[in-house]
């Protein structure tokens, strides 16, 4: 220490850092959204053009300039700052929800007007014109066992290729394998479609129509989905448990089945979740493989299957009944869509739990 | 149980690079040996050579020979798993398995082995090993907890308790108390004291204090310089080492006098 800084200057500098600044009150923030959106309603009615959208828009501008000036008057800048950042959080995230909302609200105002139990459990054979009639139940029956059995192939493959890649080293295999899902990744599922109709043409000649088509070309989009999300939680588990399995005489591929895919098990679950709900909602393989049909068919080798995806583009690609209930072709799409993504959403639920089961303990209590 | 191991002329190395060189030292059953030295100088490489655990790194690899009761472990017909299982390890930062709970942690050498054994034996090795390990009374109400439910200190017991339930011939410690508080270290050290009547132990430690309170050998490694492989200087009886050692190398080290 060089120079010594006399008692005035520390007197000084300590003047600007005080503990304590301006707080405004807790509920300032949506003080200001409520009167900014009342503000600017008001003003547009005055000026007779009011919408909600426009109301919603200006109100939050006006709110974020308010609040950021109220704050950086009383609170100082970088209150301001925060504050300015959490208004944009907030934004960024209503912004997130409006098409999700407004997708659900389209698909269950529309999707309830057939959605019952005739709906779930009768299908098409028969039902012609606008006939109040028919349901989805072939379709249901379709797009669970050809999404079951596409898992069936997905999952084992992906896994172990997932194994593989992380447990056994970046070798120069290992590369090229890594090269070839990320390609897999961008595949087209219309040519993986073409892709398993030409595979199944070479054993059952040209014409043929199976779920189980389906299923193999679901595969190709599947499995680089489970390999990358499967690698990525393998990545996860600590090398620590891995020599620690070691280190009692564990050997290696029992560490990998017990303690390594065992800690990753949660994630992998979630993985192949996210994997299902990806090739659940595909339509033009599924027409093209597996083809469209009115009846219930539960044979995965035998002859055509419906789909949701496809029974919705069927449906809607009919238009409007000649008689009857005219606008019935386009109830029915809606209710399967509903549908889908009810399943959809069950296959979390489940996937959630089954999740929570395997997540490591932890927690002190 | 209990066994020795002799050591003679290894040189290890990780793929290309030297760490470790011209190490020849015996190891004694039913005794203490500590390993000393500053950071980098190896102490964790040779350890982790002695159960064969080094070669789990890409492109590691050793020369020179260990025996354990005279059976070359690096012979081309032995198993590394096996010797593992005879040589015990507990790591530096305490590694319960995260998905089993204290009891399934204990038992966690078996299990994960596929060894069948009834809920009796399972609960007597249970039982056995975590008094090994003196933590027995804190944890017997809750035995169906997860292990990362413990205390950092009750967590490296629970890793000393689980490799002593498979019950080894030598037990392995690298810097078993460097994440701990002074008291559970000084638990962890009453309890090597009550596990050498049976084990070989051999503990890495950066504790000068430790070394001579807990061991019986203590073994001074050091590096000759940058980028230099670390060397054996020299190993004696610990009060020899601590009151009158040979080199002059240990002396400035554990006076304090070094680098
Ligand atoms: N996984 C590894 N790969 C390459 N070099 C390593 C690895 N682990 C340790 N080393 C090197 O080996 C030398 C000895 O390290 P280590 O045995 O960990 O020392 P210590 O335990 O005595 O502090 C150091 O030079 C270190 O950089
Ligand atoms: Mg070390």
């Amino acid at each position: 220490m060089t120079d010594v800084q006399t008692p005035v200057d520390i007197e000084a500098s300590l003047a600007g850092r005080k503990l304590t600044h301006g707080k405004l009150p807790r509920y300032t923030p949506m003080a200001v959204f409520v009167g900014s959106l009342v503000l600017v309603g008001g003003l547009l009615a005055v000026l007779g053009s009011f919408s909600i959208p426009l109301t919603v828009f200006l109100g939050v501008l006006l709110h974020a300039v308010v609040l950021l000036v109220v704050t950086r008057m009383v609170e100082g800048g970088r209150a301001a700052k925060d504050r300015l950042a959490t208004t944009l959080m907030y934004s960024a995230f209503g912004l997130a929800l409006i098409p999700l909302i407004s997708l659900m609200w389209t698909v269950l105002q529309n999707g309830l007007k057939r959605f019952d139990l005739y709906f779930l459990t009768y299908t098409m054979r028969g039902v012609f014109g606008g006939m109040d009639a028919g349901g989805a139940y072939h379709a249901i029956i379709g797009t669970l066992e050809i999404t079951l059995f596409a898992t069936l192939i997905s999952v084992p493959i992906g896994l172990l290729t997932a194994v593989y890649l992380v447990e056994y080293g970046p070798t120069r295999l290992g590369k090229a394998i890594t090269f070839f899902v990320d390609v897999m990744t961008g595949i087209p599922s219309i040519v993986a479609g073409l892709f398993a109709y030409a595979l199944f043409v070479l054993f059952f000649g040209p014409g043929v129509r199976m779920g189980v088509v389906g299923s193999v070309a679901l595969s190709v989009l599947m499995i680089p989905v489970v390999v990358r999300a499967t690698e990525e939680m393998l990545k996860l588990v600590p090398n620590e448990l891995r020599e620690a399995a070691y280190a009692l005489g564990v050997p290696k591929w029992l560490t990998i089945v017990k303690v390594v895919l065992r800690t990753a098990a949660a994630g992998i679950v979630t993985g192949v979740m996210l994997a299902i709900a990806r090739i659940i909602g595909e339509t033009a393989p599924l027409l093209l493989t597996v083809g469209v049909v009115n009846s219930a068919n539960f044979d995965l080798f035998d002859g055509r299957m419906m789909t949701l995806p496809v029974y919705v583009y069927r449906q809607y690609s009919q238009g409007f009944a000649p008689n009857g209930i005219t606008t019935i072709n386009y109830d029915r799409a809606w209710a399967a869509a509903l549908t889908l993504i009810l399943i959809v959403m069950l296959l979390f639920a489940v996937a959630r739990l089954v999740s929570r089961f395997f997540a490591p303990k932890t927690g002190r209590r | 149980m209990a066994k020795r191991l002799d050591i003679k002329d290894l040189n290890i190395y990780y793929s290309d690079f030297l760490a470790v060189e011209g190490v020849s030292m015996a190891v004694e059953p039913r005794a203490v040996t500590a390993f000393i030295g500053p950071s980098g100088c190896g102490k964790s490489t040779v350890i982790r050579s002695l159960n064969r655990m080094h070669e789990v790194i890409p492109g590691a690899r050793i020369e020179g020979s260990i025996a354990l009761d005279g059976e070359n472990l690096y012979a081309r017909e032995v198993d590394p798993v096996r010797v593992r299982r005879q040589i015990g390890m507990v790591f530096q930062r305490p590694n319960p398995f995260p998905t089993m709970s204290i009891h399934a942690n204990v038992i966690a050498g078996m299990k994960l082995n596929n060894k069948r054994m009834s809920k009796k034996q399972a609960d007597e090795i249970v039982e056995r090993s975590l008094r090994g390990a003196n933590l027995w009374n804190e944890v017997k109400d809750r035995l169906n907890r997860p292990g990362s439910s413990l205390s950092g200190g009750q967590q490296q017991r629970l890793c000393i308790a689980r490799a002593i339930a498979v019950q080894p011939d030598v037990l392995l410690m690298d810097e078993p108390c460097s994440a701990l508080d002074p008291i559970s270290t000084l638990a962890i050290e009453d309890l090597i004291g009550e596990l050498k009547q049976d084990y070989t132990i051999v503990i890495v430690t950066h504790n000068m204090q430790q070394a001579a309170r807990v061991s019986d050998r203590t073994a001074f490694f050091n590096l000759a310089g940058v980028g230099q492989p670390g060397r054996l200087i020299e190993m004696d009886a610990t009060e020899k080492i601590f009151s009158n050692p040979t080199e002059k190398a240990t002396e400035d080290y554990i006076s304090g006098r070094f680098g």
